[in-house]
């Protein structure tokens, strides 16, 4: 099953206020030194004799280029990557030969050259760009991950505690029914606490949907009305997991719950051409603080669709005829 | 044998309370005087009823707990109250603080057992403790008339007059009167009202115009002109930038 992890990244510059990004720098290019001079001069003793010689001219420049990096951090992040990464270059560039030019006048002991130097300072900045590359590419879907993980979806306590209690009511006068519901909720919390990366079956999510339905039914009785039009629902459509669930209960606990008269909440799924369409809709009312309320459980289903989908999903939501709603539409995608 | 009204929306939390009553029942004896799925209902319901005890619901609609026990205590003979939530951080915290008695969901036989005789020791809970509990701001304010709550509509309230020893309630259609102090009148509704006069809040979406009146001998001075009542009202002096302000703010 396809999942986050095959996401594209975008290339990003390496963060040059970051200390551990200077520690790299700092003993990548003393490394490279230190090739070069066991390189140079097989002997040890030589070749190390010869490292000191070349970290002494070395170390002032890179502490300098650091500094430089350092200030101009924030401007070349707004840069586009290839030209951050070109302007990089050439300021470390200019930076060495600027450098060698203010330090051959009271220099007392052998310098490399001008030419040497300058193509040197270009070929590390470029290597060292390249292997700051690799290094995101391997960690950010770590990131990705721990974000999703992060905005894993919560159900309400008052939903659990009020359900519970909703149960032991049932467990003398119908015990059938008492089993039924712990059954559901179950299910309900095996799906929150599954694996927030993997996508899930539109099947799986609606089965999901129709039993957590089962118990806000139990405890709100004919005062929760949930019209279903699922005949257009492609069963096989692929989505991230938990993104309806949390929308119903978002429908019932502010559309529902607070009005005194019977509620009307409306589910639709249905697929448009390559698209899948959801929406739900309830009452909208003025004492269930649904705009303050839960724009935070919104943000966080429209970051996950954003993680899964990228641009390719929408959320959208509305307020008319007294109506609240919620609409969203992702890619058809199937197993 | 207690007499218990139980007020909560949800049908299986009041079967799940009245089978717990009958539990405990050889250690407090108790009789279900009444029920109610909402707060206005349960206003209606229970002065009636006779009950000494409520079992009220945090979280209802129509009007929730605390506004509710709110009005009960404008009741000559209150009934103590017990709180019962499933899980509201900030109340729990509030009852914590103003001594306030609380259940939590699902309930356990014996703090019910509990509950019940510590709330009948302690009686109607206090006036200014529910009042600092309280998150909000009430939508209704109440009038006892005998063994009757009266409920007004905040919204519906043109102004608010201090008077002698109580403050006139003015909405389009009449007057009551209330025993509440215009300070904390102001205080709690702050945001819908504004204060026009030493002895008068002005519910600001009423507010049509002002008149400049007197003159000559007499010092001249700003009356407001309300929507749906045909009373003028003194703006003081000492209010006039404060409301002038206001206008001009308005679209």
């Amino acid at each position: 099953m396809p999942s986050i992890r095959q996401s594209a990244y975008p290339d990003l510059l390496p963060d040059f206020r970051n200390l551990a990004v200077m520690a790299r720098v700092l003993v990548a290019v003393n490394a490279l030194a230190l090739a070069g001079a066991f390189y140079a001069t097989p002997a040890i003793g030589a070749a190390l004799e010869r490292f000191v010689q070349a970290a002494a001219f070395l170390e002032p420049l890179l502490l300098v280029e650091l500094m430089v990096l350092f200030g101009a951090a924030s401007t070349l992040t707004r840069l586009p990557y290839l030209a951050g990464c070109l302007t990089v270059i050439v300021v470390v560039t200019l930076l060495a030969g600027m450098y060698h030019a203010a330090v051959r006048p009271i220099a007392t002991q052998v310098m490399p050259s001008l030419g040497r130097t300058v193509v040197l300072a270009a070929l590390a900045a470029a290597f060292l760009l390249a292997y700051f590359r690799l290094h995101t590419k391997a960690f950010s879907p770590a990131l990705a991950e721990a974000r999703l993980q992060a905005l894993q979806a919560r159900i309400r306590p008052h939903f659990l505690f009020n359900s519970l209690n909703a149960v032991l009511a049932l467990i003398r006068r119908d015990p059938k029914r008492a089993e039924r519901t712990l059954e559901d909720l179950a299910d309900l919390f095996r799906t929150l606490m599954a694996d927030v990366r993997q996508f899930v079956r539109l099947a799986d999510e609606i089965a999901l949907l129709e039993r957590y339905a089962e118990i806000e039914q139990l405890r709100l009785g004919e005062r929760l009305r949930i019209s279903w039009e699922l005949d257009a629902a492609p069963s096989d459509a692929l989505l991230p997991p938990m993104v309806l669930q949390p929308l119903l209960e978002n429908a019932i606990y502010h559309g529902v719950e607070p009005g005194t008269g019977v509620g009307d909440v409306l589910v639709r799924i249905e697929r448009r051409g390559e698209r899948v369409h959801a929406t739900i809709e309830n009452p909208h009312l003025e004492a269930g603080g649904q705009r303050s309320g839960n724009r935070m459980a919104l943000d966080n289903i429209r970051e996950r669709l954003a993680l899964f989908f990228d641009a390719e999903a929408r959320l959208e939501t509305r307020i008319a005829n007294g109506r609240y709603r919620v609409d969203i539409e992702i890619p058809y995608r199937r197993t | 044998m207690i007499r218990i009204f139980i007020a909560d929306d949800e049908t299986p939390a009041r079967e799940r309370l009245k089978e717990l009553l009958q539990d405990i029942a050889a250690d407090v004896p108790s009789v279900v005087a009444g029920e109610a799925p909402n707060g206005i209902e349960a206003l209606e319901q229970l002065p009636a009823s006779g009950a000494q005890v409520l079992l009220l619901d945090i979280r209802m609609p129509g009007m929730d707990g605390l506004e509710l026990a709110r009005h009960l205590s404008a009741l000559d003979n209150a009934p103590a109250v017990v709180f019962v939530t499933a899980h509201d951080k900030h109340a729990i915290e509030a009852f914590e603080l103003n001594a306030l008695d609380y259940l939590l969901k699902p309930v356990r036989a014996s703090r019910l057992a509990a509950a019940l005789k510590k709330a009948l020791a302690s009686g109607a809970p206090r006036r200014e403790n529910l009042v600092r509990a309280a998150a909000a701001p009430r939508e209704y304010l109440s009038v006892a008339e005998r063994n009757r709550i009266v409920l007004v509509p905040v919204r519906d309230i043109v102004f608010l007059r201090a008077e002698q020893k109580y403050v006139t309630v003015r909405t389009r259609e009449r007057e009551h009167l209330i025993e509440e102090s215009l300070i904390a009148l102001e205080r709690e509704f702050s945001a819908p009202f504004i204060r026009i006069h030493r002895n008068c809040l002005v519910a600001r979406s009423a507010i049509r115009g002002f008149e400049r009146t007197g003159g000559g001998e007499e010092e001249a001075h700003w009356q407001v002109v309300l929507e749906g009542v045909v009373e003028r009202l003194p703006v003081s002096r000492r209010q006039w930038p404060a409301v002038r302000e206001l206008i001009a703010e308005r679209p």
